[in-house]
């Protein structure tokens, strides 16, 4: 069969000792800086991308998929001891896991998000081994209109799953496509909207936006609010093992939560987002079981299912990027950028003219779930040790690894300017209530959109119809408009509305 | 009329502004027709959606009510000065200003002058804390961004490395 033969090429590669390495370091690294309440894993990557830059491409990559995991599992660990979630997907995890954690039963929490966790990572990589080839064959037919119109989709979805105003998160996109347009024109060589700046007609760097607006941006916002309101349970973890009867309710609400997120997280947008809500708004519609604990005062399934939900969509939203070249959501944006320092365009092609790449990082996607849990489970003291360290010693430092990470970017102190240019900016953005995700994705997409419109156009001798005549475009189209019209809908707004109140 | 969402109107005003100011600079370029997409096309494009995007959710502002009026809230200078302004002091320290004529003074000077600013931003500020957190992050960064990673930068002031 191919699927095994390509998986086990892949772990070929990933199983080297220098790339098992680069793994585990990913995964440390990632998980270390998850930890740090305030700091997601869009943050997390921008910062630790530099470290990434002298590696030959597939051990980045690598090490990068290690980082997002590790990221992810330390969000969750953020929210279970600290009610802080580290990103938008655990904010359901923390309803019943700081419940249990206040009850004493942290350790069977962050047992249950990382065997969770571990379960849906393992269920989603061989999905995406399964389904990234045939994808790819797909991709392939895919001519100019086809793409500008994925991405128009691939854009709605990101909005439409996005948390708050639709019509602001739309703004946001656009104002990231045209930030993206920053810098010289492919096609004229003319400068656009670089003031003379020679720094830039190359456009602004992703890595700049990136820590500007998710670092720097959110450490202001956090030091605005008063630090009293955080309570750390770190004392009290002891016993990390659930119980037998916590694993019999645990697994059918693992396996509930990794089909929800693996279907959910091939949706354009931010798949593992919604689904963390929707697997956690299913457990709490089946009924509860005699002498369990209800939902919302420390229900194990709480835990469980959303964070196998957004581990699964975690997983299968790489699908999108590695078949069709188009980042679903703000960290695949910045896996993006780190594919094209290193020379790789992510598309249909990497597959095919780079096996070695695909298959390689497919392999250690799992090898990185396997370790989070060997590395989270017995170190789980050690990170609970980082959450007692006060937030005055941690922000100087977060602030300094972003400085240096955006100086050895270029080496080029201009990107220092730029980088608090944005971080005044995302400040900004987060006063008036605007997410700045869809700015990252937007920004990543301009270029790409405008490359794609001009062809498609230039195909087309200017006639937009082709947009709309050509099946497959106009199919994307359609269901561009089907979402949005979903979401207008009274009752389903409402509800949506109440979704991401319900915090 | 009155602002109902204060959040929204100003987000409104921001997105109509700057997307007026994309659009009014790309006609600076040649915009071209859609078979020949000139330089200024899509930004044209786009800027003039993102301006009609923020008309509209100021106008929302105005009749929409809300319970609480989505007051925006003060500004935290503080923490916005010393953190940012750590960032700019970081960068002259390491890169130096030739403009000026300073030299760059490394790594070692500038992670110092860094952790001291920014600490400022916080509510208490401990000499002898911010002191120790320095040289530990200093000796830190030694190893791991300049050891280890290699990374090309300065590391001591130029008068003292030459």
């Amino acid at each position: 069969m191919d699927l095994i033969a390509n998986l086990s090429m892949g772990f070929g590669v990933a199983f080297t000792p220098v790339n098992l390495l680069y793994a585990f370091i990913g995964c440390m690294l990632g998980t270390l800086i998850g930890v740090l309440p305030g700091i997601g894993p869009v943050a997390t990557i921008a910062m630790l991308l530099p470290a990434t830059y002298a590696l030959p491409p597939v051990s980045a990559l690598i090490m990068l998929a290690g980082i997002y995991y590790g990221a992810q599992y330390g969000g969750s660990t953020t929210a279970i001891l600290v009610n802080l979630p580290g990103e938008s997907s655990s904010v359901v995890t923390t309803i019943d896991g700081y419940q249990m954690a206040r009850k004493g039963r942290a350790g069977p929490a962050l047992a249950a998000a990382g065997l969770g966790s571990f379960f849906a990572g393992s269920v989603g990589t061989l999905i995406l081994a399964a389904f990234a080839p045939p994808l790819t064959e797909l991709a392939f037919k895919f001519g100019p209109a086809e793409y500008f119109s994925l991405m128009i989709l691939g854009l709605i979805g990101a909005v439409v799953l996005a948390s708050g105003s639709l019509i602001k998160a739309i703004a946001m996109i656009i104002l990231g496509l045209l930030m993206g347009l920053i810098g010289t024109d492919v096609n004229s060589g003319v400068a656009r909207f670089s003031f003379d700046i020679p720094e830039l007609t190359d456009g602004i760097g992703f890595v700049t936006i990136a820590m500007g607006v998710f670092g720097y941006g959110e450490i202001i916002s956090n030091l605005s609010r008063p630090d009293d309101e955080r309570e750390v349970f770190t004392a009290k973890v002891q016993g990390l093992f659930p119980t037998l009867e916590d694993f019999k309710n645990m697994l059918p609400a693992v396996l509930r939560g990794t089909t929800l997120g693996s279907l959910l997280g091939v949706l354009p947008g931010g798949g593992a987002l919604l689904a963390a809500f929707a697997a956690y708004t299913i457990e709490k519609k089946t009924k509860l079981k005699a002498g369990e604990v209800p939902f919302g005062q420390g229900n194990i399934r709480g835990v469980a299912a959303p964070e196998s939900a957004n581990n699964a969509g975690a997983q299968t939203s790489f699908i999108p990027l590695l078949t069709l070249g188009i980042p679903p959501n703000a960290v695949m944006a910045l896996m993006v950028g780190a594919m094209t320092i290193h020379n790789i365009q992510p598309g249909p092609q990497v597959m095919t003219s780079n096996p070695q790449l695909f298959w390689g990082l497919i392999a250690s996607m799992w090898i990185g779930n396997l370790m989070l849990v060997i590395l989270n489970l017995p170190l789980i003291g050690m990170w609970i040790k980082l959450l007692t360290v006060p937030y005055r010693f941690l922000f100087p430092s977060i602030v300094l690894f972003c400085a240096i990470g955006v100086y050895s970017t270029n080496n080029n102190t201009f990107d220092i300017w730029m980088v608090a240019a944005f971080g005044l900016i995302g400040y900004l953005f987060l006063k008036l209530g605007c997410e700045p995700a869809p700015l990252l994705l937007g920004f990543i997409l301009g270029p790409m959109m405008e490359e794609n419109l001009r062809r498609a156009l230039l195909l087309s001798r200017g006639d937009w119809s082709v947009f709309v005549t050509r099946p497959l475009s106009g199919g994307l189209l359609a269901a561009s408009l089907l979402l949005l019209i979903i979401v207008l809908l009274p009752s389903v707004k409402s509800k949506r509305e109440e979704a991401f109140v319900e915090e | 009329m009155s602002i109902k969402s204060q959040k929204d109107f100003f987000s409104g005003l921001m997105f109509l502004v700057v997307g007026a100011a994309f659009a009014w600079g790309a006609t600076s370029y040649s915009v071209g027709t859609g078979a020949r997409m000139g330089p200024g096309y899509f930004p044209l494009l786009l800027g003039v959606l993102l301006a009609i995007l923020g008309s509209v959710i100021m106008f929302y502002s105005l009749v929409v009510e809300t319970p609480s009026g989505d007051k925006i809230g003060a500004f935290a200078w503080k923490p916005i000065c010393y953190i940012l302004g750590a960032n700019l002091v970081f960068g002259v320290l390491l890169g130096g200003l030739p403009s000026i004529k300073l030299p760059s003074m490394g790594l070692m000077v500038a992670i110092y002058a860094l952790v001291l600013i920014a600490s400022k931003a916080g509510d208490s500020f401990k000499l002898r804390d911010v002191l120790i957190l320095s040289t530990i992050l200093a000796a830190g960064s030694y190893l791991a961004f300049i050891v280890l990673l290699k990374l090309q930068m300065p590391v001591w002031p130029t008068f003292i490395a030459g």
